[in-house]
This record gives structure tokens, C-alpha cells and sequence, in this order.
């Protein structure tokens, strides 16, 4: 068995990081899954760095608009029991809701944002747990620990991808260099989240740290619209795996593991594991 | 334990009403917080302290006795 992340699906058919996430997002959103190989592809454009050239992103998109548009007018001819639905039982702009363009902005984000991130955090998460399986063990002796591992796992990821790029309104310092006003930086949260002066044993995977003020889903008004039902699924994953399968085990050296390469979320190509 | 809540900082994301429902609301009209036990039961103290850490905008005080 494979556990997860964006790239192997195409090889090796992971068997749980990638479609568990999938299924959900799929459900809330109202989309069938058996769409899903489409929306993966469409969303690996939006998200990969390297791999496409434009025209192929530019006809993805494209693509993926007239999709996305062709559903929100099925649910708004016929309304269902989704997050979509809902949005549009809301009003319209005029009425205090989300405009078309809008709607159609917030479904393909809601369905790319469901797809690549908790899914390759899964995956993550595994295998810094098995990685040293000390942690998998103490996690098998007290399974309350789940909550605030997951946590410590969203903290020392340092595959978190390319990282926030912000524009500076006004001069800011950073690390004793100034920075102008009008610059535009990108904020590794990976290195903050590893902040000496935040956290005692910064480099240490303490499964038990609390408080654990990580900046994974990053912070303020703009902090991860999904961060909630992201930190459900990977309790969830973590939660049954730990009671289904406790003698999971990597089925390669932890140096092994590969990294996806030019993705915006980092993630790792696959988790081989036995048990 | 002692709750505050800041409302000019709250940004209306929800995750305390999701973690500790008993304690915490939000208006209607705009999502801002609203506390519901300033002094909760201790029961609820592990799950308001878990709020107040993942609040986005470290608007959720405890003064702890």
C-alpha cells in the first residue's frame, strides 16, 4: 500500500491520503468523485510550479471555469444539500451574497484548497510519525496525544511548499534587514514554525507541545478558510490508523521518502509502508 | 479560569465555536464572538484552551487561577 500525495496517483494509485480529502471536498461541494481524475488534473495545473507550460494551464483552466460554471447552474436550478447550494440560496451581490463571478471563484478554490493540501499533509504526517517510530509508539500507548500531534506534525513540516508571497505597505525589519515599503517577500511559515524564540526545542517533534502557535494555516482574517475540517480529517486519519493498523512501518528507509517536486504545496511522492 | 474576548480583533473564522460550543457563539449578523461562560466549567477548560491556541487572531485571553 501507498499513503497518499498528489504525484504517485498517477503511478502507483495511493490507497488513502489522496482520496479520503477528495471524497470530502467532492461532498460538500456537491460534485460527483467520479470526476475526480478531472478536478486532480485541473488543480495540479493551478498548483504545480514546474510541470506545465501555459498553454496546457491556460486550456485547463479553461476547462475547469466551464465546469465548475456548468455546475453552479445545476445547483442553482436544482438545489441540493451542499456548501454551493447554500451559497446560493444566500442572495446574490445585490442581496448581501456572493456575486457569479464570485461563487464561481469560491467553488474551483474550495475544490483545489480540498484536494493537494490536507491530502499531501496526510501523507506528511505519516511519515515524520514512522519515520522515528518512537512516535508511532508513544502515540499507540496514549492515543489522546492525537490531537496535539497532529498539530506538532502541521508544526515541523518542512516540506510546506513555496511559502506566501505578501506585499509591504509599509517598511517593516526583518531579522535586522529593512525592508521597503512596496516590496513584495514570501513568508516561509515552514522557518517560522521552527522560531527558537517561539518554540523551546524548535527542532524536536514533541507530540505533546501545547500551546503549539504554528503558523501551518498561517494567521489573522486570511488564515486558512478550511484549517477546521483540515485538522478533523488528519485526527480522523490518524485517530483509525493508529487502532486499525498499530504495526504500521515505513517499507523504506526514511531517506528514501521522495519529495514532489514544484509543487506549490510540498508533499512527498509516496509512503510506502507494511504492517 | 477567567475568558476574554477581543471583538475588534476577532475575524469571525469560527474554530472556538467548532472546539468549545458551550463557551463560545457568534453574532449572526457579521460571524464576530460572542462568550457565552466567562468562567467556564473545568471540564471545559482543556477545550477553551485549545480555542484560545488555534484562535487565527489571538483574540481569545485566559487568565488562568
Amino acid at each position: 500500500m501507498t499513503c497518499s500525495s498528489a504525484a504517485s496517483r498517477e503511478s502507483s494509485g495511493p490507497a488513502l491520503g489522496f482520496p479520503l480529502p477528495v471524497y470530502v471536498i467532492c461532498d460538500m461541494l456537491g460534485v460527483p468523485a467520479g470526476d475526480r481524475d478531472r478536478f486532480a488534473y485541473w488543480s495540479d495545473t493551478l498548483l504545480n510550479l514546474t510541470r506545465y507550460g501555459q498553454a496546457e494551464i491556460d486550456a485547463a483552466q479553461a476547462e475547469f471555469v466551464q465546469y465548475m460554471s456548468g455546475h453552479i447552474a445545476a445547483k442553482r436550478a436544482e438545489p441540493g444539500e451542499d456548501l454551493l447550494s447554500e451559497l446560493i440560496a444566500a442572495g446574490d451581490a445585490d442581496n448581501g451574497g456572493l456575486s457569479d463571478i464570485q461563487l464561481l471563484a469560491t467553488g474551483m478554490g474550495l475544490l483545489v484548497a480540498g484536494h493537494e493540501t490536507t491530502a499531501n499533509m496526510i501523507g506528511k504526517m505519516v511519515g515524520m510519525l514512522l519515520a522515528d517510530r518512537t512516535r508511532w509508539e508513544r502515540l499507540l500507548a496514549d492515543p489522546s496525544l492525537v490531537r496535539t500531534a497532529v498539530e506538532e506534525a502541521l508544526r515541523f513540516d518542512a516540506n510546506a511548499g513555496f511559502g506566501m508571497p505578501r506585499y509591504l505597505r509599509e517598511e517593516s525589519e526583518v531579522g535586522g534587514t529593512v525592508l521597503p515599503r512596496g516590496t513584495t517577500v514570501v513568508c516561509s511559515m515552514a522557518a517560522a514554525n521552527r522560531d527558537e524564540s517561539v518554540f523551546d526545542g524548535a527542532d524536536e517533534m514533541d507530540l505533546s507541545r501545547s500551546p503549539n502557535p504554528h503558523l501551518a494555516f498561517g494567521a489573522g482574517p486570511h488564515s486558512c478558510l478550511g484549517q477546521a475540517l483540515a485538522r478533523t480529517e488528519l485526527q480522523v486519519v490518524l485517530e483509525v490508523l493508529l487502532r486499525r493498523l498499530p504495526s504500521l512501518e515505513l517499507a523504506v528507509p526514511a531517506e528514501e521518502l521522495q519529495r514532489v517536486e514544484g509543487l506549490a504545496i510540498g508533499g512527498l511522492r509516496e509512503i510506502p509502508v507494511r504492517w | 479560569m477567567r475568558i476574554t474576548v477581543d471583538e475588534a480583533k476577532c475575524c469571525g473564522a469560527g474554530q472556538c465555536v467548532l472546539i468549545a460550543p458551550g463557551v463560545f457563539d457568534q453574532r449572526d449578523e457579521d460571524g464576530i464572538v460572542v462568550l457565552l461562560a466567562e468562567t467556564p466549567a473545568p471540564a471545559l477548560n482543556e477545550a477553551v484552551r485549545e480555542a484560545a491556541a488555534v484562535c487565527p487572531a489571538a483574540a481569545i485571553h485566559l487568565v488562568e487561577p
